[in-house]
Protein backbone atom coordinates (compact mmCIF):
# COMPACT_ATOMS: atom_id res chain seq x y z
CA UNK A 1 0.00 0.00 0.00
CA UNK A 2 1.27 3.21 -0.91
CA UNK A 3 0.62 6.16 1.75
CA UNK A 4 -1.70 7.92 -0.43
CA UNK A 5 -3.53 4.64 -0.35
CA UNK A 6 -3.68 4.11 3.59
CA UNK A 7 -4.70 7.24 4.19
CA UNK A 8 -7.59 6.80 1.73
CA UNK A 9 -8.49 3.34 3.32
CA UNK A 10 -8.11 4.92 6.86
CA UNK A 11 -10.29 7.46 5.99
CA UNK A 12 -13.14 5.02 4.58
CA UNK A 13 -13.06 2.15 7.59
CA UNK A 14 -13.16 5.54 9.80
CA UNK A 15 -15.55 7.18 8.05
CA UNK A 16 -17.71 4.00 7.61
CA UNK A 17 -17.83 3.63 11.68
CA UNK A 18 -18.56 7.16 12.75
CA UNK A 19 -21.55 7.10 9.99
CA UNK A 20 -23.32 4.72 12.13
CA UNK A 21 -23.54 6.88 15.21
CA UNK A 22 -24.16 9.73 13.21
CA UNK A 23 -27.44 7.88 11.33
CA UNK A 24 -28.73 7.57 14.69
CA UNK A 25 -27.86 11.06 16.46
CA UNK A 26 -29.61 13.20 13.79
CA UNK A 27 -32.32 10.49 12.65
CA UNK A 28 -31.78 10.87 9.12
CA UNK A 29 -29.77 8.55 6.33
CA UNK A 30 -29.33 10.86 3.87
CA UNK A 31 -28.25 13.25 5.96
CA UNK A 32 -25.58 11.45 7.79
CA UNK A 33 -24.51 9.74 4.82
CA UNK A 34 -24.07 13.83 3.22
CA UNK A 35 -22.39 14.92 6.44
CA UNK A 36 -19.77 11.95 6.84
CA UNK A 37 -18.93 11.85 2.74
CA UNK A 38 -17.95 15.53 2.94
CA UNK A 39 -15.76 14.85 5.94
CA UNK A 40 -13.89 12.24 4.21
CA UNK A 41 -13.72 14.57 0.90
CA UNK A 42 -12.12 17.49 3.60
CA UNK A 43 -10.15 14.75 4.98
CA UNK A 44 -8.57 13.37 1.51
CA UNK A 45 -7.94 17.21 0.69
CA UNK A 46 -6.26 18.19 3.86
CA UNK A 47 -4.60 15.43 5.31
CA UNK A 48 -2.23 15.13 2.51
CA UNK A 49 -1.18 18.40 3.36
CA UNK A 50 -1.16 18.81 6.91
CA UNK A 51 0.02 14.90 7.86
CA UNK A 52 -2.76 12.63 9.47
CA UNK A 53 -3.99 13.64 12.73
CA UNK A 54 -3.00 12.16 16.03
CA UNK A 55 -6.86 10.91 16.56
CA UNK A 56 -8.16 10.64 13.11
CA UNK A 57 -11.31 9.19 14.40
CA UNK A 58 -11.78 12.23 16.70
CA UNK A 59 -11.20 14.96 13.51
CA UNK A 60 -13.60 12.93 11.51
CA UNK A 61 -16.50 13.18 14.04
CA UNK A 62 -16.38 16.49 14.57
CA UNK A 63 -15.91 17.78 11.12
CA UNK A 64 -19.18 15.28 10.46
CA UNK A 65 -20.89 16.73 13.16
CA UNK A 66 -20.39 20.39 12.23
CA UNK A 67 -21.27 19.10 8.45
CA UNK A 68 -24.13 17.87 9.94
CA UNK A 69 -25.18 21.09 11.93
CA UNK A 70 -24.87 23.20 8.99
CA UNK A 71 -26.83 20.63 6.60
CA UNK A 72 -29.37 20.93 9.01
CA UNK A 73 -29.40 24.32 9.64
CA UNK A 74 -29.90 24.83 5.58
CA UNK A 75 -32.64 22.44 5.44
CA UNK A 76 -34.93 23.85 8.67
CA UNK A 77 -33.85 27.45 6.85
CA UNK A 78 -35.27 25.75 3.58
CA UNK A 79 -38.69 24.36 5.12
CA UNK A 80 -39.03 27.35 7.83
CA UNK A 81 -39.00 25.64 10.65
CA UNK A 82 -36.89 25.25 12.96
CA UNK A 83 -35.02 22.11 13.41
CA UNK A 84 -35.24 20.84 17.09
CA UNK A 85 -32.58 22.14 19.45
CA UNK A 86 -31.37 19.12 21.12
CA UNK A 87 -30.40 17.67 17.77
CA UNK A 88 -27.99 20.28 17.30
CA UNK A 89 -26.68 20.45 21.18
CA UNK A 90 -25.97 16.71 21.27
CA UNK A 91 -23.86 17.20 17.62
CA UNK A 92 -21.69 19.90 19.23
CA UNK A 93 -20.63 18.02 22.03
CA UNK A 94 -16.58 17.32 22.17
CA UNK A 95 -16.59 14.14 23.02
CA UNK A 96 -16.58 10.57 21.35
CA UNK A 97 -19.10 8.04 21.82
CA UNK A 98 -17.54 4.82 23.75
CA UNK A 99 -16.55 1.94 21.97
CA UNK A 100 -19.87 -0.36 23.68
CA UNK A 101 -22.02 2.54 21.73
CA UNK A 102 -19.81 2.62 18.63
CA UNK A 103 -20.51 -1.30 18.70
CA UNK A 104 -24.60 -1.22 18.68
CA UNK A 105 -24.85 1.58 16.46
CA UNK A 106 -23.04 -0.25 14.36
CA UNK A 107 -25.14 -3.25 14.27
CA UNK A 108 -28.31 -0.87 14.34
CA UNK A 109 -26.75 0.34 10.87
CA UNK A 110 -25.99 -3.16 9.35
CA UNK A 111 -29.65 -4.01 10.34
CA UNK A 112 -31.08 -1.72 9.05
CA UNK A 113 -28.62 -1.58 5.35
CA UNK A 114 -29.85 -5.54 5.50
CA UNK A 115 -33.57 -5.01 5.86
CA UNK A 116 -35.44 -7.87 4.31
CA UNK A 117 -38.20 -5.33 3.01
CA UNK A 118 -35.23 -3.99 0.46
CA UNK A 119 -34.58 -6.11 -2.44
CA UNK A 120 -31.46 -8.05 -2.53
CA UNK A 121 -29.24 -6.06 -4.63
CA UNK A 122 -29.86 -3.04 -3.34
CA UNK A 123 -28.66 -4.51 0.49
CA UNK A 124 -25.36 -5.64 -0.85
CA UNK A 125 -25.26 -2.07 -3.02
CA UNK A 126 -25.99 -0.09 0.57
CA UNK A 127 -23.63 -2.79 2.70
CA UNK A 128 -20.88 -1.30 0.28
CA UNK A 129 -21.61 2.34 0.40
CA UNK A 130 -22.96 2.25 3.67
CA UNK A 131 -20.98 -0.38 6.08
CA UNK A 132 -17.69 -0.56 3.78
CA UNK A 133 -17.69 3.17 2.81
CA UNK A 134 -17.09 2.89 -0.56
CA UNK A 135 -17.80 5.80 -3.03
CA UNK A 136 -20.60 5.28 -5.62
CA UNK A 137 -18.79 5.02 -7.97
CA UNK A 138 -16.41 2.37 -6.11
CA UNK A 139 -19.82 0.46 -5.63
CA UNK A 140 -20.82 0.42 -8.78
CA UNK A 141 -17.39 -0.86 -10.36
CA UNK A 142 -18.02 -3.79 -7.45
CA UNK A 143 -21.35 -4.84 -8.54
CA UNK A 144 -20.43 -4.17 -12.35
CA UNK A 145 -22.57 -1.60 -12.38
CA UNK A 146 -22.84 2.39 -13.97
CA UNK A 147 -22.14 4.83 -11.49
CA UNK A 148 -26.04 6.64 -12.36
CA UNK A 149 -27.72 3.09 -12.04
CA UNK A 150 -25.80 2.77 -9.04
CA UNK A 151 -26.96 6.22 -7.69
CA UNK A 152 -30.38 5.67 -8.77
CA UNK A 153 -30.43 2.11 -6.99
CA UNK A 154 -29.07 3.94 -3.16
CA UNK A 155 -31.33 6.84 -3.30
CA UNK A 156 -34.60 4.94 -3.73
CA UNK A 157 -33.16 3.00 -1.14
CA UNK A 158 -32.68 5.25 1.18
CA UNK A 159 -36.50 7.17 0.31
CA UNK A 160 -37.54 3.89 0.98
CA UNK A 161 -35.65 3.45 4.67
CA UNK A 162 -36.89 7.01 4.85
CA UNK A 163 -40.41 6.67 3.65
CA UNK A 164 -41.40 3.44 4.51
CA UNK A 165 -39.39 4.14 8.17
CA UNK A 166 -37.36 1.12 8.33
CA UNK A 167 -36.24 1.42 12.14
CA UNK A 168 -32.54 1.92 13.45
CA UNK A 169 -32.21 -0.83 15.57
CA UNK A 170 -31.19 -4.41 16.41
CA UNK A 171 -34.23 -6.87 16.27
CA UNK A 172 -35.89 -8.38 19.42
CA UNK A 173 -34.51 -11.85 19.93
CA UNK A 174 -37.61 -13.64 18.80
CA UNK A 175 -37.19 -11.67 15.25
CA UNK A 176 -33.04 -12.04 15.88
CA UNK A 177 -32.70 -15.68 13.31
CA UNK A 178 -34.59 -14.56 10.13
CA UNK A 179 -32.70 -11.04 10.66
CA UNK A 180 -29.43 -11.96 10.74
CA UNK A 181 -29.70 -14.64 7.96
CA UNK A 182 -30.74 -11.58 5.67
CA UNK A 183 -27.38 -10.37 6.88
CA UNK A 184 -25.90 -13.30 6.39
CA UNK A 185 -26.64 -13.91 2.69
CA UNK A 186 -25.72 -9.97 2.41
CA UNK A 187 -22.21 -11.02 3.27
CA UNK A 188 -21.85 -13.88 1.53
CA UNK A 189 -23.59 -12.36 -1.51
CA UNK A 190 -20.93 -9.63 -1.49
CA UNK A 191 -18.25 -12.26 -1.65
CA UNK A 192 -19.37 -14.14 -4.22
CA UNK A 193 -19.54 -11.33 -6.32
CA UNK A 194 -15.92 -10.54 -6.18
CA UNK A 195 -15.30 -13.76 -6.71
CA UNK A 196 -16.89 -14.84 -9.88
CA UNK A 197 -17.95 -11.96 -11.41
CA UNK A 198 -19.87 -12.55 -14.53
CA UNK A 199 -18.65 -11.72 -17.70
CA UNK A 200 -15.99 -9.38 -16.81
CA UNK A 201 -12.57 -9.12 -17.32
CA UNK A 202 -10.86 -10.56 -14.16
CA UNK A 203 -12.06 -13.52 -12.52
CA UNK A 204 -11.04 -12.16 -8.66
CA UNK A 205 -12.12 -8.84 -8.12
CA UNK A 206 -9.62 -8.53 -5.20
CA UNK A 207 -11.54 -5.79 -3.59
CA UNK A 208 -15.14 -6.99 -3.43
CA UNK A 209 -13.61 -10.39 -1.64
CA UNK A 210 -11.78 -8.75 1.11
CA UNK A 211 -14.73 -6.15 1.69
CA UNK A 212 -16.52 -9.28 2.43
CA UNK A 213 -14.22 -10.50 4.42
CA UNK A 214 -13.73 -7.58 6.22
CA UNK A 215 -17.60 -7.08 7.32
CA UNK A 216 -17.79 -10.79 8.01
CA UNK A 217 -15.04 -10.04 10.65
CA UNK A 218 -16.99 -7.05 11.79
CA UNK A 219 -20.26 -9.02 12.11
CA UNK A 220 -18.72 -11.72 14.20
CA UNK A 221 -16.98 -9.34 16.58
CA UNK A 222 -19.91 -7.31 17.18
CA UNK A 223 -22.44 -11.02 17.49
CA UNK A 224 -19.49 -13.26 18.44
CA UNK A 225 -22.19 -15.65 20.28
CA UNK A 226 -23.91 -16.29 17.10
CA UNK A 227 -23.31 -19.10 15.43
CA UNK A 228 -24.31 -18.03 11.83
CA UNK A 229 -22.12 -15.21 11.56
CA UNK A 230 -18.78 -17.11 12.42
CA UNK A 231 -19.80 -20.16 9.95
CA UNK A 232 -19.59 -17.06 7.15
CA UNK A 233 -16.29 -15.94 8.32
CA UNK A 234 -14.79 -19.00 8.49
CA UNK A 235 -16.54 -20.08 4.71
CA UNK A 236 -15.22 -16.85 3.40
CA UNK A 237 -11.58 -17.47 4.92
CA UNK A 238 -11.66 -21.34 3.61
CA UNK A 239 -12.46 -19.75 0.14
CA UNK A 240 -9.83 -17.07 0.13
CA UNK A 241 -7.09 -19.11 1.58
CA UNK A 242 -6.61 -20.55 -2.56
CA UNK A 243 -6.56 -16.92 -4.09
CA UNK A 244 -2.62 -17.19 -4.36
CA UNK A 245 -4.06 -20.30 -6.37
CA UNK A 246 -6.88 -19.85 -8.41
CA UNK A 247 -5.21 -17.72 -11.11
CA UNK A 248 -2.22 -18.56 -13.01
CA UNK A 249 0.69 -15.61 -13.84
CA UNK A 250 -1.57 -15.06 -16.94
CA UNK A 251 -4.49 -14.32 -15.00
CA UNK A 252 -6.09 -17.70 -16.27
CA UNK A 253 -8.20 -19.57 -14.06
CA UNK A 254 -6.66 -22.60 -12.34
CA UNK A 255 -9.24 -25.26 -11.31
CA UNK A 256 -9.17 -26.84 -8.31
CA UNK A 257 -7.74 -30.24 -9.26
CA UNK A 258 -4.17 -28.58 -10.62
CA UNK A 259 -4.38 -25.88 -8.02
CA UNK A 260 -0.96 -25.60 -6.10
CA UNK A 261 -1.81 -26.55 -2.40
CA UNK A 262 1.26 -25.57 -1.53
CA UNK A 263 0.73 -21.66 -2.08
CA UNK A 264 -2.97 -21.95 0.14
CA UNK A 265 -2.56 -19.65 2.92
CA UNK A 266 -2.42 -22.11 5.93
CA UNK A 267 -2.85 -19.26 8.78
CA UNK A 268 -6.48 -18.44 6.96
CA UNK A 269 -7.14 -22.19 6.73
CA UNK A 270 -6.06 -22.69 10.72
CA UNK A 271 -8.67 -19.49 11.31
CA UNK A 272 -11.00 -21.13 9.35
CA UNK A 273 -11.35 -24.58 11.12
CA UNK A 274 -11.33 -23.09 14.55
CA UNK A 275 -13.85 -21.00 13.69
CA UNK A 276 -15.97 -23.30 12.17
CA UNK A 277 -15.20 -25.79 15.15
CA UNK A 278 -16.72 -23.04 17.60
CA UNK A 279 -19.93 -22.19 15.37
CA UNK A 280 -20.65 -26.18 15.40
CA UNK A 281 -20.68 -26.26 18.92
CA UNK A 282 -22.55 -23.68 19.74
CA UNK A 283 -25.66 -24.97 17.12
CA UNK A 284 -24.58 -28.50 18.65
CA UNK A 285 -24.85 -30.57 15.51
CA UNK A 286 -27.43 -29.60 13.73
CA UNK A 287 -26.20 -27.32 10.96
CA UNK A 288 -27.12 -24.32 8.33
CA UNK A 289 -25.88 -23.97 5.15
CA UNK A 290 -22.85 -21.52 6.17
CA UNK A 291 -21.44 -24.62 8.31
CA UNK A 292 -22.18 -26.77 5.81
CA UNK A 293 -20.61 -25.12 2.39
CA UNK A 294 -17.48 -24.17 5.04
CA UNK A 295 -17.83 -28.45 6.33
CA UNK A 296 -17.02 -28.73 2.13
CA UNK A 297 -14.45 -26.20 2.10
CA UNK A 298 -12.30 -27.60 5.28
CA UNK A 299 -13.02 -31.53 3.24
CA UNK A 300 -10.94 -29.86 0.41
CA UNK A 301 -8.48 -27.82 2.75
CA UNK A 302 -7.51 -31.10 4.33
CA UNK A 303 -7.06 -33.08 1.30
CA UNK A 304 -3.38 -33.38 0.50
CA UNK A 305 -4.12 -33.64 -3.06
CA UNK A 306 -7.19 -33.68 -5.29
CA UNK A 307 -6.84 -37.47 -6.32
CA UNK A 308 -6.49 -37.94 -2.03
CA UNK A 309 -9.79 -35.86 -1.48
CA UNK A 310 -12.53 -37.64 0.75
CA UNK A 311 -15.27 -37.19 -2.15
CA UNK A 312 -17.65 -39.39 -0.12
CA UNK A 313 -17.48 -36.98 2.49
CA UNK A 314 -18.04 -34.31 -0.11
CA UNK A 315 -21.56 -36.16 -1.63
CA UNK A 316 -22.34 -36.50 2.12
CA UNK A 317 -22.28 -33.06 3.18
CA UNK A 318 -23.41 -31.86 -0.37
CA UNK A 319 -26.65 -34.23 0.80
CA UNK A 320 -27.41 -32.71 3.58
CA UNK A 321 -26.65 -29.27 2.14
CA UNK A 322 -29.30 -29.72 -0.18
CA UNK A 323 -31.57 -31.36 2.46
CA UNK A 324 -31.40 -27.75 4.28
CA UNK A 325 -30.75 -25.08 1.40
CA UNK A 326 -31.54 -26.78 -2.22
CA UNK A 327 -29.72 -25.03 -4.79
CA UNK A 328 -28.56 -25.01 -8.34
CA UNK A 329 -25.04 -24.17 -7.88
CA UNK A 330 -24.69 -26.69 -4.68
CA UNK A 331 -26.41 -29.47 -6.97
CA UNK A 332 -23.94 -29.04 -9.60
CA UNK A 333 -21.04 -29.57 -7.30
CA UNK A 334 -22.41 -32.27 -5.80
CA UNK A 335 -22.44 -34.39 -9.06
CA UNK A 336 -18.63 -32.90 -9.61
CA UNK A 337 -17.89 -35.04 -6.33
CA UNK A 338 -20.06 -37.77 -7.36
CA UNK A 339 -17.84 -38.22 -10.60
CA UNK A 340 -14.74 -38.16 -8.27
CA UNK A 341 -16.18 -40.47 -5.90
CA UNK A 342 -17.67 -43.09 -7.88
CA UNK A 343 -17.18 -42.24 -11.67
CA UNK A 344 -17.75 -39.86 -14.87
CA UNK A 345 -20.93 -42.23 -15.47
CA UNK A 346 -22.21 -41.69 -12.02
CA UNK A 347 -21.67 -37.99 -12.39
CA UNK A 348 -23.83 -37.65 -15.39
CA UNK A 349 -26.75 -39.34 -13.71
CA UNK A 350 -26.00 -37.03 -11.10
CA UNK A 351 -26.50 -33.97 -13.67
CA UNK A 352 -29.56 -34.75 -14.71
CA UNK A 353 -32.10 -32.73 -13.17
CA UNK A 354 -30.37 -29.86 -12.37
CA UNK A 355 -30.52 -26.77 -14.19
CA UNK A 356 -28.18 -26.17 -17.03
CA UNK A 357 -26.34 -23.01 -16.70
CA UNK A 358 -22.86 -22.64 -18.61
CA UNK A 359 -21.34 -24.34 -15.36
CA UNK A 360 -23.44 -27.04 -15.70
CA UNK A 361 -22.26 -27.53 -19.85
CA UNK A 362 -18.79 -27.48 -18.86
CA UNK A 363 -18.78 -30.02 -16.24
CA UNK A 364 -20.64 -31.81 -18.83
CA UNK A 365 -18.03 -31.50 -21.05
CA UNK A 366 -15.60 -32.41 -19.07
CA UNK A 367 -17.38 -35.61 -17.72
CA UNK A 368 -17.65 -36.62 -21.12
CA UNK A 369 -14.06 -36.26 -22.20
CA UNK A 370 -13.59 -38.45 -19.43
CA UNK A 371 -15.47 -41.47 -20.74
CA UNK A 372 -13.73 -40.78 -24.25
CA UNK A 373 -16.76 -39.34 -25.97
CA UNK A 374 -14.64 -36.31 -27.39
CA UNK A 375 -17.30 -35.05 -29.89
CA UNK A 376 -19.83 -34.84 -27.31
CA UNK A 377 -17.49 -33.44 -24.79
CA UNK A 378 -16.59 -30.50 -27.48
CA UNK A 379 -20.57 -29.58 -28.04
CA UNK A 380 -21.43 -29.13 -24.19
CA UNK A 381 -18.53 -26.99 -23.69
CA UNK A 382 -19.53 -25.18 -26.95
CA UNK A 383 -22.45 -24.71 -24.98
CA UNK A 384 -20.63 -23.35 -22.01
CA UNK A 385 -19.92 -20.36 -23.64
CA UNK A 386 -22.47 -18.00 -22.64
CA UNK A 387 -22.20 -14.11 -22.32
CA UNK A 388 -22.07 -14.41 -18.75
CA UNK A 389 -18.89 -16.05 -18.45
CA UNK A 390 -15.54 -14.17 -17.35
CA UNK A 391 -12.71 -13.53 -20.02
CA UNK A 392 -10.28 -16.05 -17.90
CA UNK A 393 -12.92 -18.68 -17.48
CA UNK A 394 -14.00 -18.66 -21.28
CA UNK A 395 -10.17 -19.17 -21.95
CA UNK A 396 -9.68 -22.00 -20.27
CA UNK A 397 -13.06 -23.27 -21.73
CA UNK A 398 -11.80 -22.78 -25.47
CA UNK A 399 -8.37 -24.47 -24.93
CA UNK A 400 -10.54 -27.56 -23.91
CA UNK A 401 -12.31 -27.85 -26.73
CA UNK A 402 -9.26 -27.19 -29.05
CA UNK A 403 -8.16 -30.53 -27.64
CA UNK A 404 -11.02 -32.46 -27.16
CA UNK A 405 -11.61 -31.16 -31.09
CA UNK A 406 -8.24 -33.03 -32.00
CA UNK A 407 -8.83 -36.19 -30.12
CA UNK A 408 -12.00 -36.49 -31.47
CA UNK A 409 -10.29 -36.45 -34.75
CA UNK A 410 -7.32 -38.77 -34.05
CA UNK A 411 -10.33 -40.91 -33.10
CA UNK A 412 -12.61 -40.97 -36.05
CA UNK B 1 -46.88 7.56 14.63
CA UNK B 2 -47.05 6.90 10.70
CA UNK B 3 -50.11 5.54 8.55
CA UNK B 4 -49.34 2.30 6.32
CA UNK B 5 -52.08 1.39 3.59
CA UNK B 6 -52.34 -2.90 3.58
CA UNK B 7 -53.80 -3.72 0.22
CA UNK B 8 -55.13 -7.19 0.29
CA UNK B 9 -54.81 -9.08 -2.87
CA UNK B 10 -57.04 -12.47 -2.86
CA UNK B 11 -59.05 -14.61 -5.02
CA UNK B 12 -61.91 -12.33 -6.55
CA UNK B 13 -64.89 -13.11 -4.74
CA UNK B 14 -68.32 -12.21 -3.14
CA UNK B 15 -67.06 -11.83 0.37
CA UNK B 16 -71.06 -11.59 1.13
CA UNK B 17 -71.60 -15.49 -0.57
CA UNK B 18 -72.19 -17.87 2.15
CA UNK B 19 -69.42 -20.01 1.54
CA UNK B 20 -67.31 -17.28 2.49
CA UNK B 21 -68.22 -16.56 5.97
CA UNK B 22 -65.76 -18.37 7.68
CA UNK B 23 -63.01 -16.43 5.70
CA UNK B 24 -64.74 -13.06 6.36
CA UNK B 25 -65.30 -13.89 10.13
CA UNK B 26 -61.37 -14.41 9.79
CA UNK B 27 -60.76 -10.83 8.88
CA UNK B 28 -63.65 -9.49 11.09
CA UNK B 29 -61.37 -11.06 13.81
CA UNK B 30 -58.06 -9.38 13.36
CA UNK B 31 -59.96 -6.42 13.08
CA UNK B 32 -61.36 -6.72 16.26
CA UNK B 33 -58.09 -7.91 17.77
CA UNK B 34 -56.03 -4.58 16.21
CA UNK B 35 -58.83 -1.73 16.56
CA UNK B 36 -56.33 -0.24 18.17
CA UNK B 37 -53.93 0.23 15.27
CA UNK B 38 -56.57 0.49 12.38
CA UNK B 39 -58.03 3.81 11.54
CA UNK B 40 -59.86 2.60 8.60
CA UNK B 41 -61.06 -0.17 6.19
CA UNK B 42 -63.35 -1.86 3.70
CA UNK B 43 -63.77 -4.71 1.68
CA UNK B 44 -64.60 -4.53 -2.36
CA UNK B 45 -67.10 -6.34 -4.45
CA UNK B 46 -65.41 -8.16 -7.22
CA UNK B 47 -63.78 -7.25 -9.74
CA UNK B 48 -66.58 -8.07 -12.33
CA UNK B 49 -68.22 -4.43 -10.43
CA UNK B 50 -65.62 -1.98 -11.22
CA UNK B 51 -65.88 0.77 -13.70
CA UNK B 52 -62.40 2.35 -15.36
CA UNK B 53 -63.01 6.07 -15.89
CA UNK B 54 -60.94 8.37 -17.71
CA UNK B 55 -61.33 11.61 -19.03
CA UNK B 56 -59.85 12.26 -22.45
CA UNK B 57 -57.76 14.37 -23.35
CA UNK B 58 -57.34 17.27 -20.71
CA UNK B 59 -59.97 18.22 -17.34
CA UNK B 60 -63.35 18.51 -18.67
CA UNK B 61 -62.78 16.31 -21.76
CA UNK B 62 -65.29 13.41 -22.82
CA UNK B 63 -65.70 11.01 -19.61
CA UNK B 64 -65.08 7.32 -21.07
CA UNK B 65 -66.26 4.45 -18.87
CA UNK B 66 -65.20 0.87 -19.46
CA UNK B 67 -65.96 -1.94 -17.75
CA UNK B 68 -64.14 -3.96 -15.06
CA UNK B 69 -61.00 -4.44 -14.77
CA UNK B 70 -57.77 -5.12 -17.73
CA UNK B 71 -57.65 -8.56 -17.43
CA UNK B 72 -57.98 -11.44 -15.34
CA UNK B 73 -55.94 -12.24 -12.53
CA UNK B 74 -55.48 -14.59 -10.13
CA UNK B 75 -54.96 -12.21 -7.51
CA UNK B 76 -57.13 -8.85 -7.34
CA UNK B 77 -57.29 -5.85 -4.85
CA UNK B 78 -59.93 -7.17 -2.79
CA UNK B 79 -59.97 -4.47 0.43
CA UNK B 80 -57.62 -2.27 2.22
CA UNK B 81 -56.88 -1.52 6.12
CA UNK B 82 -55.59 1.97 7.06
CA UNK B 83 -52.70 0.66 9.56
CA UNK B 84 -51.36 3.17 12.30
CA UNK B 85 -47.54 1.86 13.27
CA UNK B 86 -44.47 2.91 14.71
CA UNK B 87 -42.16 2.01 11.73
CA UNK B 88 -42.13 -0.75 9.49
CA UNK B 89 -41.09 -3.86 11.21
CA UNK B 90 -44.47 -2.99 13.15
CA UNK B 91 -46.75 -2.52 10.45
CA UNK B 92 -45.03 -5.87 8.72
CA UNK B 93 -45.82 -7.66 11.63
CA UNK B 94 -49.70 -5.99 11.78
CA UNK B 95 -49.74 -7.39 7.89
CA UNK B 96 -48.82 -10.72 8.73
CA UNK B 97 -51.89 -11.11 10.77
CA UNK B 98 -54.52 -10.11 7.74
CA UNK B 99 -56.04 -13.36 6.36
CA UNK B 100 -54.78 -12.17 2.74
CA UNK B 101 -51.31 -12.50 4.12
CA UNK B 102 -51.81 -16.15 3.65
CA UNK B 103 -54.45 -16.77 0.97
CA UNK B 104 -53.03 -14.28 -1.38
CA UNK B 105 -50.62 -11.10 -0.20
CA UNK B 106 -50.84 -7.92 1.58
CA UNK B 107 -48.59 -4.75 -0.13
CA UNK B 108 -47.91 -2.47 2.67
CA UNK B 109 -47.40 1.27 1.49
CA UNK B 110 -46.04 4.18 3.62
CA UNK B 111 -48.67 7.05 3.76
CA UNK B 112 -47.34 10.46 2.11
CA UNK B 113 -47.96 12.57 5.54
CA UNK B 114 -49.69 16.17 5.17
CA UNK B 115 -47.07 18.47 5.61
Amino acid sequence: MTPAERLADTVRVEGARILATLVRTVGDFALAQDAVQEAMVAALREWPRTGVPDQPRAWLTVTARRKAIDLLRRESARAGKEREAVDLMELSTPDLPPDSVVRDDQLRLIFTCCHPALAPEARVALALRTLCGLSTAQTAAVLLSTEPAMAKRLTRSRQKIAAARIPYRVPPDEELPGRLAAVCGVVHALYTAGHAPAGGETAVDLDACAEAVRLARLLHALLPDEPMPEAVLALLLFTDSRRAARLDAAGDVVPLSTQDRSVWDRASIAEAGELLRQSLRRTGGVADPYQLQAAIAAEHARAPSYAATDWAEIVRLHDLLLGVAPNPAAALSRAVAVAEAYGAEAGLTALEGVAAGSRWHAVRGELLARLGRYAEAVDATRAALGDDVAAPERRYRERRIARWSRRAEDGR
Amino acid sequence: MAQYLALTYTADINWWAPEHAAALAEYREFATQNAEHIAASAVLHPTSTATVVRVTGARGGDVVTADGPYAETKEALTGYYLLEAEDLDEAIALAARIPAAWGGAVEVRPVLAAR
